[in-house]
């Protein structure tokens, strides 16, 4: 194992200026990305970065022109080698550091997989997430939102959005969807909250992990025995997939069905209300709301640490040498304020043109659950813009909680009355 | 006019074509997979346009 200084540089232009180490987190601005992320997209469309733990080089791409280059491009691998290597901190990794080869796959974790195995286990779901069963499904969200909204109106106020909306809306839905009793919450919420707490240890990730694969492999032999109208019953009963490969899948769709679209609900309602017109320019013209979602992904773009590929093979792109088990980070939330790309990209307007935004990904990988993700927000948003017109931060906007040192940025807690 | 063809194979059903062009796109009922409802669209349809452009898989191209 070589010291990252050890490394051969590659071409000039690469180490002409000063090499970022990770992506900065540190935001003056709620909706904005820290303006140090900026100013290295405003610098080039490629660079050198560090990685953590030890500072290894990889690189960073942070231009809309080659992210979407990047991640359509499967030379850019899914499957990430070892030792880690991350874009900002995560102590757990340490441990890892002396581990050669590759990190065994986690069973039906296809996110973590390239073609062909990635294929074989995403086309088991896609049929679940298509337009028009989303649509069927409106009814069911819309009814999950009322519920919430009912409970809201019933409460105390001030309330805190996210615990009371944010949360439990996304939650209820994807647990009916997949066939997981939401009262037995208590037994993954935690779990699959820590798969995602960066603060996290190494061994508390994989106690999380082994907990949540027991949990579903119960849920799985009882859905075989006695089969419900729902995911995990029709996967179980697919004689071409394991019991190891079932729950690896129903755990990576409950723990990404639970934490992006909460934080968008929360971050989206926040933006709206500090930016009042545009929160009325919905109330006045709910017409606008299917376009005013994909403004908020864009403009808030929650995947704010990107999306990370490994080379595995010496390769030229773009002029630059990448060398194999070299990391590429692609900053989607410098691809998403692109000038070149996107007009006024600074400016939250909902009846923009946000399309092309690379907040759900882009290439084979790209979000699974995107269809189901807008159904969720454009109801929850307009439901709550009508329950609660007059909707207001309780707190200034200054003292909401931010969550910048996590996989999905977002607010902890907001704080709202009416 | 200018033709529209889908290659099924590299299709990763994100469900973006039907999204953003109902009335040339579905997709299929088992693994969300394209589905065209026309094989035709105006030279200048923007939105049979976007969902060319928008496809996360290159699956779709206009001839």
């Amino acid at each position: 194992m070589s010291a990252p200084d050890s490394t051969p540089e590659t071409s000039a232009p690469d180490t002409a200026e000063a090499v970022p180490y990770g992506i900065p987190l540190e935001r003056d601005h709620p909706f904005d990305p820290p303006a140090a992320v900026m100013a290295l997209h405003r610098g080039s469309e490629m660079r050198r970065m560090r990685y953590y733990p030890e500072g290894r080089l990889g690189w960073l791409v942070t231009s809309h022109r080659l992210a979407r280059k990047v991640l359509a491009d499967t030379r850019f691998s899914s499957t990430l080698g070892s030792p880690a290597q991350v874009p900002i901190p995560m102590p757990g990794l340490e441990g890892y550091l002396d581990f050669e080869g590759d990190f065994p796959l986690t069973p039906g974790m296809f996110i973590e997989m390239d073609p062909p195995d990635h294929t074989r286990l995403r086309r088991k779901l896609t049929g679940v997430f298509t337009v028009k069963r989303m649509k069927q499904l409106e009814p069911r969200i819309a009814a999950h939102v009322q519920d919430r909204l009912d409970a809201l109106a019933a409460g105390p106020r001030p309330a805190d959005l996210v615990a009371d909306f944010a949360v439990p809306v996304p939650a209820m839905m994807i647990c009916e969807l997949l066939g997981v009793p939401y009262d037995q919450r208590e037994r993954f919420e935690a779990d699959s909250r820590a798969i995602f707490t960066n603060d996290e240890t190494g061994g508390g990730k994989e106690a999380a992990i082994l907990n949540l694969f027991a949990f579903l492999g119960e849920l799985i032999a009882a859905k075989r025995a006695e089969p419900t109208d729902d995911v995990l019953s029709d996967l179980a009963a697919d004689p071409e997939l394991d019991d190891n490969e079932v729950a690896g899948m129903a755990i990576l769709l409950l723990v990404a069905g639970h934490e992006t679209t909460a934080k968008m609900l929360a971050l989206g309602t926040m933006a709206l209300l500090e930016n009042r017109d545009q929160w009325e320019l919905l109330r006045a013209r709910p017409e606008l709301m299917a376009g005013g979602v994909e403004e908020l992904l864009r403009y808030l773009t929650i995947i704010h640490t990107g999306l990370i590929r490994q080379v595995k093979e010496d390769m030229e792109f773009e002029g630059h040498q990448i060398k194999a088990r070299e990391y590429v980070t692609v900053s989607v939330q410098t691809a998403n304020r692109d000038e070149a790309h996107f007009i006024e990209p600074d400016k939250l307007d909902v009846t923009g043109d946000a399309k092309g935004h690379l907040t759900f990904g882009h290439g084979v990988h790209q979000c699974l659950g995107q269809q189901l993700a807008r159904m969720e927000m454009r109801i929850a948003f307009a439901g709550l813009i009508e329950r609660f017109p007059g909707l207001r931060l309780a707190v200034p906007a200054a003292e909401v909680p931010l969550v910048t040192g996590q996989s999905f940025y977002g607010v902890a807690e907001l704080p709202v009355t009416w | 006019m200018v033709r529209i063809i889908a290659d099924t194979e590299a299709c990763a059903s994100s469900g973006m074509c039907a999204l953003t062009a109902p009335e040339y796109f579905d997709q299929d009922d088992e693994d969300g997979r394209v589905v065209l409802l026309a094989d035709e669209a105006e030279d200048r349809d923007d939105e049979v346009a976007d969902a060319v452009r928008l496809c996360p898989a290159g699956a779709l191209r206009l001839a």
